[in-house]
């Protein structure tokens, strides 16, 4: 087709294979994965609702973060503290409704698998996700590196790196204004940093962490807790990495909704994404 | 245009569905008998991966002096409740004997002294309960693996269980009577003790006295404590529950290395 330059250009979607099928069934399970991870991991941590830094801690210790219930039945108020900051948070942590009454608990049920208290049910549910999380973690990673994905589509390419280019993408970010036509066939600079930091710092912190936890890895490894600072900083460390995480999905979430929910979730089950080229362009 | 947007809205609420169902449905899913066969398959993978990773020997991080916990929290009983106990404690456990029985050559019955006169060792390790708080002591005992030794095991041993003086649970039939159970890799562990002393005086009452089980490379749970008897057995179906402990008995896992 022959255009000429005082026609308008005509805009058309073409759909071109964004994510390849290990990508999306990695992320799929990984999303389950993650999800069932917090809400038993919510169940420990209602166990022992404190976060303590060093080699031990317990009651004794002056946690840094803490869920407190303080009185009982009608009185019973619930509070979350930081350092030297105390917030009065019933209804939601430290005291909130179960079965229409309200009870001292450190997350509240709707949050946590199972939502009632349950330790022995919660540990199993999250040691159970947690093997899935780490076998379908593997398989991400031997694919990403054998594949080039990591390479080809998730190291920032040199233009992207400019100073002036961050800084462009931060102001379009800002304004919610997303990338079009050819540029949007790959990441940007923003978007390629956040899945490598989440894909090769959190979620392997996550697992150091948490492994960091475990008497017998500690014998096997002693190595482990003492690089994290101890297995009660370790403790504070996979509670702090899961909010990151937690951070990361909302702005992820948000990020797919403002930017083409259905063009989005299209391309991580088909592996189709449709993108707007001008019509020109294309002949 | 019309398709579209019917199209999106029944994605919408069928979304919306799932997840109203898959919230009231979790509880009935962690509760249904596949799920906890899975479940419980996780716990075998987990130690079989575990030991792998270690060597038999494997020891526990050993602290210093100054990584002590400046208090040690006391959990679970604090003070056995029976007469006999009382009895006991009265006397300074004099009159208190460990017997050691079941699938033995020797069955035993030791003094505090017969165990404080065996070559004892003194570690300082770090005790992290299954609820997620740690605390560090220095404990002395005599190493289980040389009682067993001079008991004798009789073929078809498997696993030591320890009986205690405490009852966690009252009950009629002493069903909440805690206990413990350990196989023979973790008893001749170098440092699985029966420990007497605890941060270089007598087990205090509140930490097990007279005697209480140290596993080092395990949960808080596995310490058992008011040590009465220990039992040599092939398997632990006929104990209670069946699960090999008190807390196995109410969901816990029995390999507690994680």
């Amino acid at each position: 087709m022959d255009t000429s330059a005082s026609e308008p250009i005509a805009e058309r979607q073409i759909r071109v294979q964004r994510h390849g099928v290990a990508v999306r069934l990695t992320h799929w399970l990984n999303a389950l994965c993650l999800m069932m991870l917090l809400a038993s991991g919510l169940q420990i941590f209602n166990a022992h609702p404190r976060l303590y830094v060093g080699k031990f801690g317990a009651d004794h210790e002056t946690p840094i973060i803490e869920i407190t219930s303080e009185g009982s039945k009608d009185t019973i108020r619930g509070k979350a503290r930081l350092g030297g900051l105390s917030v009065d948070t019933t209804g939601f942590l430290g005291a909130s409704k179960e079965d229409g009454v309200v009870v001292a608990r450190a997350f509240p049920s709707w949050l946590t698998l199972p939502s009632y208290h349950d330790l022995g049910a919660g540990r199993r549910l999250h040691f159970t996700f947690a093997w899935l999380l780490v076998i379908n973690g593997l398989l991400y990673m031997a694919h990403g590196f054998w594949s080039e994905h990591f390479r080809r589509d998730l190291l920032p390419t040199k233009d992207q790196v400019s100073r002036r280019h961050l800084w462009q993408e931060i102001k379009d970010h800002a304004r919610l204004r997303f990338a079009r036509g050819e540029e949007a066939r790959r990441y940007n600079a923003l978007q390629k940093m956040t899945y490598l930091i989440v894909a090769f710092v959190l979620l392997p912190l996550m697992v150091a962490s948490g492994l960091a936890m475990s008497p017998a890895i500690d014998a096997a490894f002693p190595v482990l807790p003492e690089l994290l600072g101890g297995r009660a900083t370790a403790r504070t460390l996979h509670f702090l990495t899961a909010f990151s995480l937690v951070a990361f999905v909302v702005v992820h979430l948000v990020m797919v909704a403002v930017s083409g929910v259905w063009n989005n979730l299209r391309s991580m089950i088909t592996g189709r994404y449709a993108i707007a080229v001008d019509g020109g362009a294309q002949c | 245009m019309l398709k579209t947007a019917s199209r999106r809205g029944f994605l919408g609420s069928a979304l919306a569905g799932l997840g109203a169902a898959a919230l009231s449905g979790c509880d009935r899913l962690v509760q249904s008998g596949p799920t906890d066969r899975i479940l419980r398959g996780t716990e075998h993978l987990t130690m079989n991966a575990q030991r792998a990773l270690q060597a038999r020997g494997t020891l526990a991080a050993e602290f210093s002096e100054s990584d002590l916990s400046p208090v040690f929290r006391a959990n679970g009983t604090h003070l056995p409740a029976s007469d006999e106990y009382a009895r006991l404690m009265d006397g300074k456990f004099a009159d208190w004997r460990l017997r050691v029985d079941g699938l033995v050559q020797k069955p035993l019955s030791l003094s505090l002294d017969d165990l404080m006169r065996l070559p004892s060792r003194t570690q300082i390790t770090r005790h992290d309960c299954v609820e997620g708080w740690s605390a560090i002591a220095k404990w002395r005992g005599v190493q289980l693996g040389r009682v067993l030794d001079a008991a004798g095991l009789s073929s078809g041993a498997r696993y030591v269980v320890f009986h205690c003086a405490d009852e966690l649970e009252q009950s009629l039939d002493g069903s909440g009577r805690y206990y413990e159970s350990i196989d023979l890799l973790d008893a001749w562990h170098p440092q699985t003790i029966l420990a007497y002393a605890m941060n270089d005086r007598r087990l205090p009452v509140e930490h097990g006295a007279p005697l209480r089980l140290r596993v080092e490379r395990q949960l808080g749970y596995k310490q058992a404590k008011y040590l009465m008897r220990l039992e040599v057995v092939s398997s632990f179906d006929r104990l209670w529950g069946g699960n090999g402990g008190y807390w196995e008995d109410r969901g816990y896992e029995w390999y507690a290395g994680i």
